[in-house]
């Protein structure tokens, strides 16, 4: 293993993910709801309309306009996709169900389920990232689909 | 108030996956990558993201209301189970293939990114797979 010294940014890291952990404690201590991101998808995606939904639509509405306001006031961020379209949606299809099977993803059991110590939560992270690093050795490392 | 709440957090969250670099695909396999040259940049955003969350959590536990009077939901811990292993398994293995998770598809797509807005069709279309058989369509 060695460490990736020209894109290690460990303060702009830390500070990104104290303000991430602003809007889980603000959303805590003010709705008492959890963020988990993919939980807020689905509920959205089924549930009736109600008081529910609408806080709901107002959190994705703020993160769909993040990049936005991001753009305006710093720049546009430069982010370069390069996986090609089928393992994007094959990818995307995996995160959705798996988030929704598992009942969360890197917001609700990554940050908000470990920032309560639950064992559930400790375990599903542990499974993603552990299946996440294998799915990237063998992509890599082992010639697969890139 | 509410509704600001949650938009407030929602452009809070998204402002800090673009600052701490946890939006961009690269950054997110550069850490998955433990065989090639690691990035450990992600791990100091959850360091710095469980900073306040737990804090958060420590208030929100001693209350029943939350600061606007609303009741506090706070998941009941439940049983680890096949779901959550097999779920969290998949989840995985689709993160580390784009090296997009649900957060950064949203930000990703309203960036104007094609691949982003790709990426949060096939998200929806995923987690419309688990949902619609189990409560019928929206």
């Amino acid at each position: 293993m060695t460490i990736d010294l020209l894109h290690f940014a460990p303060g702009q890291a830390f500070a990104g993910g104290l303000v991430i952990g602003l809007s889980v404690a603000l959303l805590l201590l003010f709705s008492g709801r959890i963020a988990g991101i993919s939980g807020i998808l689905g509920g959205l995606l089924v549930r009736r309309p109600g008081p529910e939904q609408r806080w709901r639509a107002a959190f994705v509405f703020g993160l769909l306009a993040s990049p936005v306001l991001y753009g305006m006031a710093v720049a546009p961020p430069l982010t370069v996709v390069a996986t090609p379209l089928v393992q994007l949606i094959l990818a995307g299809i995996l995160v959705g169900f798996g988030a929704r099977l598992g009942s969360g993803c890197t917001s609700g059991h990554g940050i908000c389920g470990l920032a309560r110590l639950s064992p559930r939560s400790i375990v599903a992270t542990l499974i993603f990232m552990g299946a996440g690093i294998t799915t990237v050795l063998v992509l890599r490392h082992f010639g697969g689909l890139r | 108030m509410t509704l600001f709440v949650a938009g407030l957090g929602g452009l809070l969250f998204g402002l800090g996956l673009i600052v701490s670099g946890m939006s961009d695909p690269a950054r997110v396999i550069g850490f998955l990558d433990l065989a090639g040259t690691w990035d450990p940049s992600l791990a100091f955003v959850l360091a710095g993201a469980l900073l306040p969350a737990a804090v958060a959590h420590r208030l929100a536990r001693r209350r029943k209301f939350t600061l606007l009077g609303m009741p506090m939901r706070i998941p009941t811990p439940g049983s680890i189970d096949r779901r959550l292993v097999a779920g969290s398994a998949l989840f995985g293995i689709g993160w580390g293939l784009a090296g997009i998770c649900p957060g950064p598809a949203l930000v990703l797509a309203g960036s104007g990114s094609a691949a982003g807005l790709a990426f949060l069709a096939a998200l929806l279309a995923g987690i419309a797979l688990y949902e619609v058989p189990r409560h019928g369509r929206p």
